[in-house]
């Protein structure tokens, strides 16, 4: 028998996971989570909406599972070629001239996208004076972003994805295959500065030339995208640039006046 | 959320199909009635990447409005709305669509199933789903969804689907209300 969760169970849930552990998922889109909710109490087979919701209240190295589960960490590597083609032509000549550059991927989950950043600037003989902050909600994909560790069967796809990226070297250059992994180049990870930061809760903390954040908001409520994007505004240089998800836009945000977009994409340049 | 008059929807019809299904549109959309006022929601599997002229060519078939979905975008009567690629679709219980780039489900993303069961949590009774063509086992459990929250299910008769398998597979799962032809299905819908 199938659970699906109501939507009061759906809130008791959300209540216990904030008041007990401090993750406020109030304002994420209930509809995904009412998916994600339902679909880790299957794969876990709980028995019933109450036994999961006692382990989440009372297991701490389950509320690890719950969290990663809850948000959805897929991603890949140069995920839409046509947008790291453009980060190539139209925002890296543009930052290139900073003495030091910052880049923030906000919402960077396993790392994938943060290592195609990383071969960008490298090509761009920039990766020496830039460092790349990457943060998630998510302790434990933090982890395994900050280990640069990804499955060979992938690198295919990948090597794929980097050609039509407009990449030009040999993409197996940057890794070295171990069984069936791979690890990123240390000269890529050592450029990278991996760390949690809950996009709900937690602030500004530099000021960038850069900062992307795919497929992140479309799970959260109106409100929350609104917060977020004065985050975002807040922790942009002037002239920096704003790149999200290929369905996303800031075209409806309260910060948009300041904000220029580059033709046909899905970048947005602080011109104010 | 009394947001004034917002143009509220009770009512939803989900269209899902696969390989063999784009022709089914295309002979079912010019036949629905200039001023049908039910949204329609229709998720096709698609090869993945490039933007396929998908929205121009439903238009062209039908004087209602089709336009992709889009995120947090309130379901207005009267319109058809596209699943976009690579997205799954769900529906906010404040009447607007949500996207989600999560995992395949079904080996596909949009998968049916995803929208029919999301729509079924949502609209419940006022559910139609209309299952077409497709060589996928996807839109099954969506249907199973839909009936067990009162719903309508439509299969495409197998006999006049290019691939005959998935509109057969939800209905040797016994989770079809009505096996229909396109012109039947086009009936049904302008009676509703």
């Amino acid at each position: 028998m199938e659970i699906s969760v109501s939507e009061e169970e759906l809130e008791l849930l959300l209540k216990d996971v904030y008041e007990v552990h401090g993750y406020d998922f109030g304002s994420y889109s209930k509809a995904s989570l009412h998916r994600r909710v339902n679909r880790l109490i299957m794969l876990d087979k709980f028995p019933s909406f109450a036994e999961f919701r006692f382990r989440v209240r009372n297991d701490t190295s389950y509320l690890k599972r719950f969290v990663e589960e809850i948000t959805v960490n897929v991603t890949e590597m140069f995920r839409d070629p046509s947008f790291y083609l453009a980060l190539r032509q139209e925002v890296i000549p543009a930052i290139a001239t900073k003495p030091f550059i910052r880049v923030w991927h906000a919402g960077c989950s396993t790392g994938e996208e943060v290592y195609s950043m990383g071969i960008l600037l490298k090509e761009a003989n920039l990766l020496h004076k830039t460092l790349i902050y990457a943060t998630d909600i998510n302790p434990d994909v933090i982890e395994k972003a900050a280990k640069g560790i990804f499955p060979l069967s992938l690198m295919k796809q990948y090597s794929e994805n980097y050609i039509a990226s407009g990449g030009k070297s040999e993409f197996s250059s940057y890794y070295t295959a171990k069984y069936d992994r791979v690890v990123f180049n240390e000269e890529l990870r050592k450029k990278m500065i991996f760390a949690t930061h809950n996009l709900v809760s937690d602030s500004s903390f530099n000021e960038f030339q850069l900062i992307l954040c795919r497929n992140v908001l479309i799970y959260f409520d109106k409100d929350l995208q609104h917060k977020v994007f004065n985050l975002f505004d807040q922790s942009l240089e002037h002239l920096g640039f704003l790149a999200l998800g290929s369905k996303e836009t800031l075209k409806f945000s309260t910060v948009i006046s300041k904000f220029k977009q580059l033709d046909k994409l899905k970048i947005w340049r602080k011109v104010k | 959320m009394a947001q004034g008059e917002v143009n509220e929807v009770d009512e939803i019809i989900v269209i899902g199909g696969s390989a063999g299904s784009l022709e089914v549109l295309l002979q079912l959309l010019p036949q629905l009635k200039s001023d049908f006022n039910i949204p329609i929601v229709i998720v096709l599997h698609r090869r993945q990447g490039g933007d396929s002229p998908l929205v121009e060519l439903l238009s062209t078939k039908t004087k209602i409005k089709v336009k992709e979905a889009e995120e947090k975008e309130i379901i207005e009567s009267g319109s058809i709305y596209i699943v976009p690629a690579d997205y799954h679709l769900l529906f906010e219980k404040d009447g607007s669509f949500s996207l989600d780039a999560s995992e395949k489900v079904n080996y596909s993303r949009p998968s049916i199933d995803v929208v029919f069961s999301a729509a079924a949590d949502v609209y419940a009774s006022s559910v139609i789903g209309i299952l077409l063509s497709g060589a996928n086992a996807d839109g099954t459990k969506g249907f199973e969804d839909i009936k067990e929250n009162g719903g309508v299910t439509i299969a495409q008769k197998p006999e006049t689907a290019e691939i005959s398998y998935m509109p057969e597979n939800a209905i040797n799962n016994d989770v079809v209300d009505m096996v229909l032809t396109t012109d039947e299905i086009a009936a049904y819908l302008n009676e509703l």
